[in-house]
């Protein structure tokens, strides 16, 4: 009995009410914290994947980074793939909200058509791109041929292959920014504009003294989205260049995949989901404080 | 007026040259912009019966289900204390928990794989709906979190004093006021799982288990002859997801404007 009155006197205290917050936890701790921890150790480790033996090697995966050449061109491409995605997506998903500001028969068609890619899983939407990009009766190709160029192997090229996914990752996404940045633009109160023609500013002027000051926390979330969204990139390059030719258009994060399963070295995949990982964090907490300062100072 | 009309034609086009494949006969070599003039649609039968779509499908289906139940159970039950308890202890938690968000999949795939093979989880649907429902919380939290921030807690404090506990304020009081955030997160969440291919790849290697999206992919790089079929499978996994969005469009840009809001 007395047991009994101390568990509902628990129940009813703060500390009892962040029992509602164990579920949750226990999932993050078993299946995030402990992968991330266990990702460490097997980093440190010659481990094949699938293998019971394998020895600790120290630090040798990590040392072996800095002369691989595959993990070099791996970083630079995932640079390419979140500050391209980032970029295309920021100024095009502006430029699509401003121009369907105006209201016109179709406008919500119109989005909505911009928006749909955003539904789609990236590895499909892959190769769906792949009937555009396709060398043979591919229907960018055909365009071509029509007005009398050469086909061209678009996906042959390594830089050319990272460039056209990363813009096609940009097209697929920038309905996303498009509808933030329409959410900021019908937020900003329509005297502001009001104000600024009485006192003779011109349309740039006010576009740029008030739409854009206006716009920072859209443009914040938007960078930030976008920028990481890029650096996971996965399913896109699977689908429509499977990291080629060679390895020129692998990301990190295919060439984690690629170096557990094809090459079989899970070790050094751990070292390359670990650093990953890192860098990751480390440009979103960066890239936030330096939007987040520059935005103070506009203020 | 022009300029929208160009965006449109832009964007419809690698969907218009999808349907024109799906509907063409792999013997038929017209270019891809031409439509095909017959009626043909054997492709589709090939991909749901040949390629496991259908299978796929109810897989697919049933994991996504389950799943979003567990997410929005889960993460509006931590979310309460979570918005209600101002503690140090529960911000720094918050930020933890939203910074799992950013964690690259593959980047913790080899041990959580790992993992998975130890408890055997490997080739079950209870273990991709775990990781499916993990790596999915951080989102859920945060947007039930935001919204309980919102409602007044004269509420909770009237029924606190008619005698409830804190606990069942929650399940009393809260649960039934969350209807509007929970239908961003249904939404939201939704889509993640229907669409994951990271996960699923790793998790589901047994072909009767296969999701959408590892069926597409098991098309593409198996059966590379028949383009045609492929592109039908494709068309009709990208109907589900297109047709929620179509249905609950409201709702869609209300989630997104709900979780982008702190970024």
């Amino acid at each position: 009995m007395e047991s009994g009155k101390k568990f509902t006197r628990f129940l009813n205290s703060d500390k009892g009410l962040s029992l509602l917050c164990m579920p949750a936890l226990a999932l993050m701790i078993f299946f995030v914290l402990f992968p991330l921890l266990q990702g460490i150790q097997i980093s440190l480790t010659n481990w094949n994947g699938y293998s019971q033996k394998y020895s600790y090697i120290g630090i040798e995966n990590y040392k072996r980074l800095f002369t691989d050449d595959m993990f070099y061109t791996a970083f630079k491409n995932t640079l390419i793939y979140g500050i391209g995605s980032a970029g295309i997506q920021t100024i095009l998903g502006l430029a699509y909200a401003l121009l369907l500001q105006k209201n016109f028969l179709g406008r919500n068609f119109t989005r909505t058509v911009i928006y749909i890619p955003v539904m789609v899983s990236s590895l499909v939407s892959g190769y769906i791109w792949y009937f555009m990009v396709q060398y043979d009766r591919g229907a960018l190709n055909d365009i071509l041929q029509l007005f009398g160029f050469d086909k061209i192997d678009w996906m042959a090229n390594g830089l050319r292959a990272v460039l056209i996914i990363t813009f096609i990752n940009g097209i697929n996404y920038v309905g996303k920014t498009m509808i933030i940045f329409t959410a900021g633009l019908n937020a900003i109160p329509a005297d502001y504009y009001e104000a600024a023609a009485l006192d003779g500013a011109g349309k740039w002027t006010s576009f740029q003294y008030i739409t854009v000051p206006q716009l920072l926390p859209a443009f914040t979330t938007n960078i930030i989205l976008n920028l990481i969204g890029g650096l996971k990139l996965y399913g896109l390059i699977i689908s429509l260049s499977g990291g080629g030719p060679g390895y020129a258009s692998h990301s990190l994060q295919t060439l984690i995949n690629h170096m557990y399963f094809s090459n079989q070295n899970a070790g050094y995949a751990a070292a390359i989901g670990v650093v990953t990982f890192i860098f990751i964090m480390f440009i979103s907490i960066v890239v936030k404080g330096a939007i987040e300062k520059r935005a103070g100072e506009y203020n | 007026m022009v300029a929208a009309a160009v965006l449109l034609v832009i964007h419809f086009v690698p969907f218009y040259i999808l349907i024109s494949v799906s509907f063409k006969k792999q013997m038929d070599l017209s270019s891809r912009w031409s439509l095909p003039n017959y009626f043909h649609f054997e492709n589709f039968a090939l991909a749901l019966e040949k390629g496991g779509l259908l299978q796929a499908l109810i897989n697919t289906f049933i994991i996504t289900l389950i799943s979003v139940i567990l997410i929005v159970l889960i993460g509006s039950m931590a979310a309460y204390p979570l918005a209600r308890v101002k503690s140090i202890c529960n911000r720094v938690l918050l930020s933890v928990i939203l910074g799992v968000m950013m964690i690259p999949p593959l980047s913790v795939l080899v041990p959580l794989y790992k993992t998975m093979v130890a408890i055997k989880g490997i080739n079950t649907y209870w273990g991709i709906i775990l990781i499916s429902v993990t790596y999915n919380l951080p989102i859920s939290i945060f947007l039930f979190t935001n919204f309980i921030n919102t409602i007044p807690t004269a509420l909770d404090e009237a029924a606190l004093i008619d005698g409830c506990s804190k606990i069942s304020v929650f399940y009393k009081i809260v649960l039934p006021n969350l209807k509007p955030v929970t239908a961003s997160v249904v939404i939201l969440t939704g889509v993640y799982v229907w669409n994951d291919y990271s996960f699923q790849m790793y998790i589901l290697q047994k072909k009767d288990l296969r999701t959408v999206t590892l069926a597409i992919g098991s098309f593409f790089t198996e059966n590379a002859a028949n383009l045609n079929a492929g592109a039908a499978a494709a068309l009709l996994a990208i109907i589900p997801p297109i047709l929620l969005y179509l249905a609950m469009q409201k709702y869609f840009i209300q989630g997104i404007a709900d979780g982008a809001v702190k970024g």
